[in-house]
């Protein structure tokens, strides 16, 4: 009995965590199929929800309303990144890109800092984030349980969205080749303010439950999820939607087995040990465990 | 015809070394003659700062490949060279945990730079090779993840780093002299380098890369020679920053101080020592004014709240408009060209 709980009780937690690690993959992976942009700002949009959060939290209005209008800051911070500061160098280099995402996730965090307070500050949440309930001698915290009920929600929702309405098609069309997409008359423009309105929003999503576990937001929290988001679709596959997914769900499988085999000295070097990792899948497997369909050729 | 052609070559190049090193070297006499304190504070920070960009810039501006990992060799250079520089005393009072075989070890400063700088090379050296195969976003995250590795360690062996709390009792070896002396040097070497063999080779794999491996240019071994060289040349500028500001954490060796380092590359231009000098000054000369603002605006309270980030928010939207207005930096990839305004005439056509 004692084994088949713990067996559940593991399977929950990494569940859990790998569905949440997935929604960071995708918001990250979406953007990169069709830009080959890798976003570092993609955190920033995460730190943005959870500031809404701060701000918006006190009390006056339903909680629900308080999270909604996180994810729509996020998705709004997410297209004015877009508009701004991407579409200007959207045909320059992909280091070009790359360094400029870097320079947006500063120049947002510096500006959390200016704007708000460099310290940490404690979020006012439902105590639906901090439950537990019981079930036949089982613990589980309500927590573990919304993040799975809305990643797995949210994954299905857009993969009807993706393989069922045009504008899903047509962007699963420009991230395995931009160019035919245009061919064949799909607006450039609109595909890719998609992306990152769905990046925005599952960076509010995501926001939401991180500031659910930590219970706190600060002007760098955006790094941690933006590093796993990296990780999860290095793994997985960096060209493939799909992959992300996969990507995220093995990277939480793997914490959560970590944290309960390894010995507590060895748990604090498990970072270095999962981003060795990820130098190692792009030596040798740079296409990651699921690849593309129309996967580049890289040196 | 050849004997007044090299003499002309000989020419520009005297004069393309001659706008960076004469420049810096008046400027420093400047400063430690007429500067205050804090004034000589900024000068020995920007030196060490141009030794880290340099240092990049030889490595990412030959290669055409962004390095997110070079902060990692600065702080294993620093970390290293410390376990030979600090007195017993020092050690035992910074580094209760130290194993007993460094505890008495204690070297000159030279020394200790040179072999705190040999074991960031000799890391790189190995890691390197095989990264060395990677392009673009896949190489990217690969030097991403040595930072993030290295910063892994940093916080956790406390043996030897104090954890990620503040290391201190660090010897103030650092002066303006010898941090200008390195910094003109790696200057010189930088520029030489474009013009070896390898750096031409390098730059030749930056433009085209199939047509350099056509040619028969050993792509991952002239970008692995680059990688080493750079990682020692950083690795010297973390050993001197490191006894310049005398006690230091973990988080001085991570993300902001790379932001820092590509932000001066970019903005100056990666494709040139010109552009890295120019980077570094510019970027100083902003964020030291922005910090004066800062802490005239914090001083006289005109604000209820303390300001602060508004230098590294300024230094990003410089990047950002950049990158959007004029990609390859201000210098544009060239060297300083007598007479000055020729070179930007050329650059505009």
């Amino acid at each position: 009995m004692d084994t088949l709980n713990d067996v559940l009780q593991f399977s929950i937690n990494a569940l859990s965590l790998g569905s949440l690690y997935a929604l960071m993959a995708l918001g990250l992976a979406i953007v990169y199929g069709i830009l080959r942009l890798v976003n570092f700002a993609y955190g920033e949009l995460v730190m943005v929800g959870g500031y809404t959060l701060l701000v918006l939290g006190a009390g006056w209005m339903p909680w629900v309303i308080v999270a909604l209008l996180a994810v729509a800051m996020a998705v709004i911070t997410s297209l004015l990144l877009e508009r701004v500061a991407f579409r200007p160098v959207r045909n320059a280099s992909a280091n070009t890109m790359l360094v400029t995402s870097f320079g947006v996730s500063i120049l947002l965090q510096n500006a959390a800092l200016l704007l708000v307070s460099p310290r940490a500050q404690a979020v006012a949440l439902p105590s639906i984030f901090t439950q537990n309930i019981t079930v036949g001698g089982l613990t589980i915290s309500t927590m573990n349980i919304l993040t799975l009920v809305v990643c797995f929600t949210l994954l299905g929702l857009l993969t009807l969205f993706l393989t069922r309405s045009l504008l899903g098609i047509a962007l699963r069309a420009a991230a395995d080749d931009f160019t035919m997409t245009r061919l064949l008359g799909i607006p450039a423009n609109r595909v890719i303010a998609t992306a990152f309105a769905i990046s925005g929003g599952l960076a509010g999503v995501v926001a939401i439950i991180w500031t659910g576990r930590v219970g706190s937001v600060t002007p760098s929290m955006g790094l941690t999820p933006v590093l796993i988001a990296f990780v999860a679709t290095v793994i997985g596959g960096m060209e493939s939607l799909v992959g992300a997914v996969v990507g995220g769900f093995l990277l939480g499988i793997l914490t959560v087995g970590l944290q309960s085999v390894l010995p507590q000295n060895l748990l604090d070097f498990r970072q270095a040990v999962v981003f060795a990792i990820v130098i190692l899948v792009l030596l040798f497997r740079p296409q990651g465990l699921i690849q593309g369909k129309y996967a580049r050729e890289r040196v | 015809m050849t004997g007044s052609s090299t003499r002309a070559l000989w020419q520009s190049h005297l004069f393309a070394v001659g706008m960076l090193i004469v420049p810096l070297a008046v400027a420093a006499v400047l400063v430690a003659t007429f500067g205050g304190v804090v004034l000589q504070r900024i000068f020995i920070v920007m030196l060490t700062n141009l030794i880290l960009v340099v240092g990049l810039q030889l490595f990412s501006g030959n290669s055409g490949l962004l390095s997110f990992g070079h902060v990692a060799f600065v702080g294993i250079a620093a970390y290293g060279s410390i376990l030979f520089s600090m007195t017993p005393q020092a050690k035992s009072l910074a580094l209760r945990q130290l194993y007993p075989v460094l505890q008495n070890v204690h070297l000159p400063f030279l020394p200790s730079l040179l072999i705190g700088a040999a074991i960031a090379t000799l890391l790189a050296a190995v890691v390197g090779f095989p990264l060395m195969r990677l392009s673009g976003a896949a190489a990217v995250i690969a030097t991403l993840s040595l930072l993030v590795i290295a910063h892994t360690v940093f916080i956790n062996w406390e043996e030897v780093t104090n954890g990620a709390r503040t290391l201190f009792g660090v010897q103030q070896y650092t002066t303006l002299w010898n941090a200008l002396a390195w910094a003109l040097f790696f200057v010189l070497v930088a520029y030489w380098f474009k013009e070896t063999a390898t750096g031409l080779k390098l730059r030749a794999s930056r433009e085209e890369e199939r047509a350099a491996a056509v040619m028969g240019v050993n792509i991952v071994r002239v970008r692995w020679v680059a990688w080493i060289l750079s990682a020692f040349i950083v690795g010297v500028g973390g050993v001197l920053y490191a006894h310049f500001i005398t006690s230091f954490s973990p988080v001085a060796f991570y993300l902001s101080q790379t932001f820092i380092i590509i932000a001066m590359l970019i903005i100056g231009g990666s494709g040139s020592v010109a552009g890295a000098v120019v980077g570094v000054v510019v970027v100083t000369l902003l964020t030291e004014s922005l910090r004066a603002v800062e802490n005239s605006v914090n001083m006289s309270q005109a604000v209820p709240f303390t300001v602060s980030g508004l230098s590294e928010m300024f230094v990003a939207l410089a990047m950002i408009l950049i990158l959007i207005y004029r990609p390859a930096g201000i210098m544009r990839g060239r060297e300083f060209v007598w007479p000055l305004w020729r070179a930007r005439k050329e650059s505009d056509s």
